[in-house]
């Protein structure tokens, strides 16, 4: 690839994608900021909550497993 | 005692201090990264709030304003890592007026899926190197990477980007 290819797709990406024109923030985020520090739970994804479950199945299932997961470990 | 002795020793007045000051520049930064205002807000906060939890970590000599960049934009990264397959770019662009309006967006179109579909590491690079021309130093002191390394990158990115625009016949 030379620098005119290189030039012509940084062209094409402007023209699809144009740059933002000094974007600014139009409110004060410090009562979003404290509204999160009083609230500090960790959310879980349920997909997590799966892979828990899966692997605590198969350990109560397979003991003889125990051994080798805490090795990779 | 300056305002990052006392950030760094956990005092609250400071880092509110902090993040008056900062919030805005954080913003800026992140918007260009994820191009979406209400999701850059979010990550904004999210940002000042891994800073606060890790202000034991930080070192009042240090740089501030590059230790918070940095953070910023591995929330980005993180976000655009979990939005990978549901967020395709915000479609930002007014109405073309030109006959052949169809096929250029179509064209665009097909950019911007192209776009969506790199990687994120690879993907960050080229918004902020190529959409909105930072320079490779700059882009690499935010990720913690070398300018050799944000070239890299950007070959790589490049690369994949033109053979999936030659794969939908689109010219790139």
């Amino acid at each position: 690839m030379n620098a005119q290819e290189f030039k012509e797709l940084g062209e094409k990406l402007h023209d699809a994608v144009p740059p933002l024109d000094q974007p600014e923030l139009n409110r004060d985020l410090w009562p979003a900021m404290l509204k999160k520090m009083s609230d500090p739970r960790v959310r879980v994804p349920w997909f997590d909550w799966l892979l828990a479950a899966l692997a605590a199945t198969v350990l109560i299932f397979f003991p003889g497993a125990i051994p080798a997961l805490l090795y990779h470990l | 005692m300056d305002v990052l002795q006392r950030f760094a020793a956990g005092d609250l007045d400071a880092f509110e201090s902090l993040f008056r000051q900062h919030q805005s520049a954080v913003y800026r930064w992140i918007v260009r990264i994820v191009r979406d205002p209400a999701t850059a807000e979010d990550l904004t906060v999210e940002t000042f709030w891994r800073v606060y939890r890790a202000h034991a970590r930080f070192h009042p000599g240090g740089n501030f304003e590059g230790w918070l960049r940095r953070i910023g934009t591995n929330a980005a990264l993180d976000h655009l890592r979990s939005a990978r397959k549901h967020a395709p770019l915000p479609d930002d662009l007014p109405a073309d007026p030109l006959p052949d309006a169809a096929e250029q967006e179509e064209s665009r179109s097909a950019i911007r899926s192209a776009l969506a579909s790199l990687t994120p590491r690879l993907r960050i690079v080229v918004q902020l190197g190529l959409i909105e021309e930072e320079s490779y130093r700059a882009i690499g002191d935010a990720l913690g990477i070398s300018e050799g390394a944000v070239k890299l990158r950007m070959f790589r990115a490049v690369r994949i980007l033109r053979k999936k625009l030659q794969q939908w016949e689109v010219k790139p």
